[in-house]
């Protein structure tokens, strides 16, 4: 405990960040005394998201393809609007245009919510919280292995499993090391986010964020509602080019005179198979009450024989689409406008002494949380670099949502596949690493090179090398999330 | 360690010695349930019957916040009708629960846990992960 002589100990330093590390920390030392103004808790957010309108605001540090998305729908319903609808109107009728506008309306409403939206993060465990933790854990293997063996237990990894019992069904909680709690059920990692979300789903790259408890119902009104606007206006642009084509004059005649329907036809075609199929395949998942995470990895398929069922399905297909969508809506736990503790002992208070504040206090709390805390620490760094790699694709929960509106061959064949590995998911694991050979080596090589046993991370189909478009590539590779 | 804090000890009667953690019982789904296994450390501070109940009356509550029934379901539709911006303007069944579990967190603590020495932690404020539970103790006793 040398550590204890009150010099300060800048927490950047640490390879864990502390619960609810002050960014300016160094600086606020000396500042303690002088009035400063009350911090909101987003402003200390450990993950890794980004925040506007003074917290209101959450999303994912990288955007991914949210610009394109936007773009994409805004771009093709402002040529609707205004090549196709003036005609439409003058022949057949003027629902078209409220239809239309209803639809992008909520298309983009719904969009905008599922992006902007706290997916259902944990916040991290606090540091007594976690030394509760490392405690029990300790004792137990104090347990199971006696006293002559363990040597010093303080030290050793928490075991990373245990076991609780859902509904007469077995369910292994792992233990989060970046967020030093046992993950509730359904809960995941997120790299990208670098949080535990609850009720996981995937990450999409294509509203910028993860899609989980409290966002999952936002993400599927969205992805309803593009395929109805997709096919709407897919089936307004044939119409309207077969009305102009009609009397002999010709589809090239038709398509001269209204070159905005030839973009809109393009961008329509391509994107409402993959659209129409990612809605049908989550509304298999809320019929079911299952997430993408669940289904790729094959939790509930009983893949090795077991008899195993999803202990959270109602076993009733109406009840099952009410508990996912129409749930009373859970609160954020993060509470990201909340102000911090003005003397933020709440927050990083020490394991068993609480300290009045004091200028010092941060060099105690550091050095009260141990040098035990910070050797574990350091001992888990080289371990989570290699578990939550960023950007390291082991897991394509989303891949279906990352099969790109414009992708041709690789994504449609891409996306059966995945729909395939979907279907067939009760040889669930079989399929993935035949799809990652397939799909992409540097995938494969990556979740090879993670060498921790208990992060059973399955290897599964990704599609990001898929894409042509290389700001996509890149997201999309990043956007991959491995599950631990 | 006791020597470089005792200063700062000493200037306070009472200080935290412990925190007792009440995790949470998944045995029935994703519910959030806390187990209502009675800590030891608590065993000399408070009945184990008192204690039962407080955590049975939060089950009760936060399961009353998160019940599937005509209410939430028509509430749910409307949301969707209404492109979820409802939600933007209007407190939702779950958060007039959670004040309601505040309200009674805090009358539990005034009239039960203080006087022992206790004090309970909303487990919002802790993610709705674990209930948490500061014992104090009178330090000027101990030393």
């Amino acid at each position: 405990m040398k550590n204890c002589e009150y010099q300060q100990i800048d927490p950047q330093a640490l390879p864990t960040p502390t619960p609810t590390p002050p960014p300016h920390h160094g600086k606020d030392t000396e500042k303690k005394k002088e009035p400063r103004r009350p911090r909101r808790k987003w402003e200390v957010f450990p993950g890794k998201n980004r925040f506007y309108c003074d917290g209101r605001i959450i999303v994912a540090r990288q955007s991914g393809v949210l610009p394109l998305t936007l773009g994409l729908i805004l771009v093709t319903s402002g040529l609707f609007f205004i090549f196709d609808c003036p005609f439409l109107v003058k022949h057949l009728t003027s629902c078209i245009p409220v239809i239309g506008g209803v639809l992008f309306v909520f298309v983009l409403i719904t969009l905008l919510q599922t992006s902007f939206t706290d997916p259902g993060i944990l916040p991290r465990a606090t540091p007594d919280e976690a030394a509760d933790i490392e405690k029990q854990i300790a004792r137990l293997r104090s347990l199971c292995f006696g006293s002559d063996n363990t040597g010093n237990t303080s030290y050793r990894p928490p075991p990373r499993t245990k076991e609780v019992l859902i509904n007469q069904q077995v369910v292994k909680l792992k233990y989060c090391f970046t967020c030093k709690m046992f993950r509730p059920p359904r809960t995941s990692h997120c790299s990208l986010c670098d949080n535990c979300v609850e009720r996981f789903d995937h990450h999409c790259p294509w509203v910028g964020n993860c899609v989980g408890k409290r966002n999952y119902r936002f993400f599927y009104t969205f992805i309803v509602s593009l395929s109805f606007l997709t096919a709407f206006i897919f089936g307004c642009v044939t119409t309207h080019l077969a009305l102009r084509a009609q009397g002999g004059k010709g589809l090239v005649f038709a398509l001269q005179e209204s070159p905005g329907s030839a973009v809109e036809l393009v961008i329509c075609f391509f994107s409402v198979w993959s659209i129409l199929g990612l809605s049908g395949f989550h509304t298999y998942l809320v019929a079911s009450n299952l997430t993408t995470n669940e289904d790729i990895k094959g939790s509930w398929s009983g893949k090795s024989g077991e008899d195993v069922t999803n202990p959270y399905s109602q076993k009733n297909i109406f009840i099952n689409c009410c508990s996912v969508l129409c749930a009373p809506m859970p609160p954020s736990l993060i509470d990201r406008r909340g102000f911090l503790p003005t003397d933020e002992s709440a927050q990083t208070g020490s394991a068993d002494i609480e300290l009045p504040t004091l200028a010092a206090k941060s060099e105690i709390n550091v050095c009260t949380q141990g040098t035990k805390g910070l050797l574990e620490s350091a001992a888990l760094s080289p371990l989570l670099s290699t578990s939550c790699p960023q950007g390291k694709p082991q897991n394509a929960h989303s891949c279906p949502e990352t099969s790109p509106a414009l992708n041709s061959d690789p994504t449609s064949e891409f996306s059966k596949g995945c729909r395939g590995n979907h279907m067939s998911s009760s040889h669930g694991d079989t399929s993935h690493p035949r799809h990652t050979k397939a799909r992409s080596k540097k995938c494969k090589r990556e979740a090879l090179h993670i060498p921790n046993p208990a992060f059973d991370v399955p290897v599964s189909p990704t599609s990001p090398d898929a894409a042509p478009d290389s700001k996509a590539r890149s997201h999309k590779g990043g956007s991959l999330t491995p599950l631990h | 360690m006791a020597e470089t804090h005792s200063l700062q000890d000493m200037r306070q009667q009472t200080a935290i010695t412990a925190k007792v953690f009440i995790q949470r019982d998944y045995s029935s789904g994703t519910m959030c349930q806390f187990q209502t296994k009675f800590p030891s450390e608590l065993e000399n501070r408070i009945d184990k019957q008192q204690f039962e109940e407080t955590v049975r009356a939060l089950n009760n509550m936060y399961a009353e916040a998160e019940k599937l029934g005509s209410q939430s379901y028509i509430e749910g539709c409307l949301a969707c009708l209404t492109a979820y911006t409802v939600f933007l303007c209007m407190e939702t069944h779950y958060e007039k629960v959670l004040k309601k579990i505040a309200k009674y967190i805090q009358e539990q603590n005034d009239k039960i846990y203080a006087p022992r020495g206790l004090l309970l932690t909303d487990p919002i404020e802790r993610g709705l992960r674990v209930v948490e539970i500061t014992i104090f103790e009178d330090r000027s006793l101990t030393r």
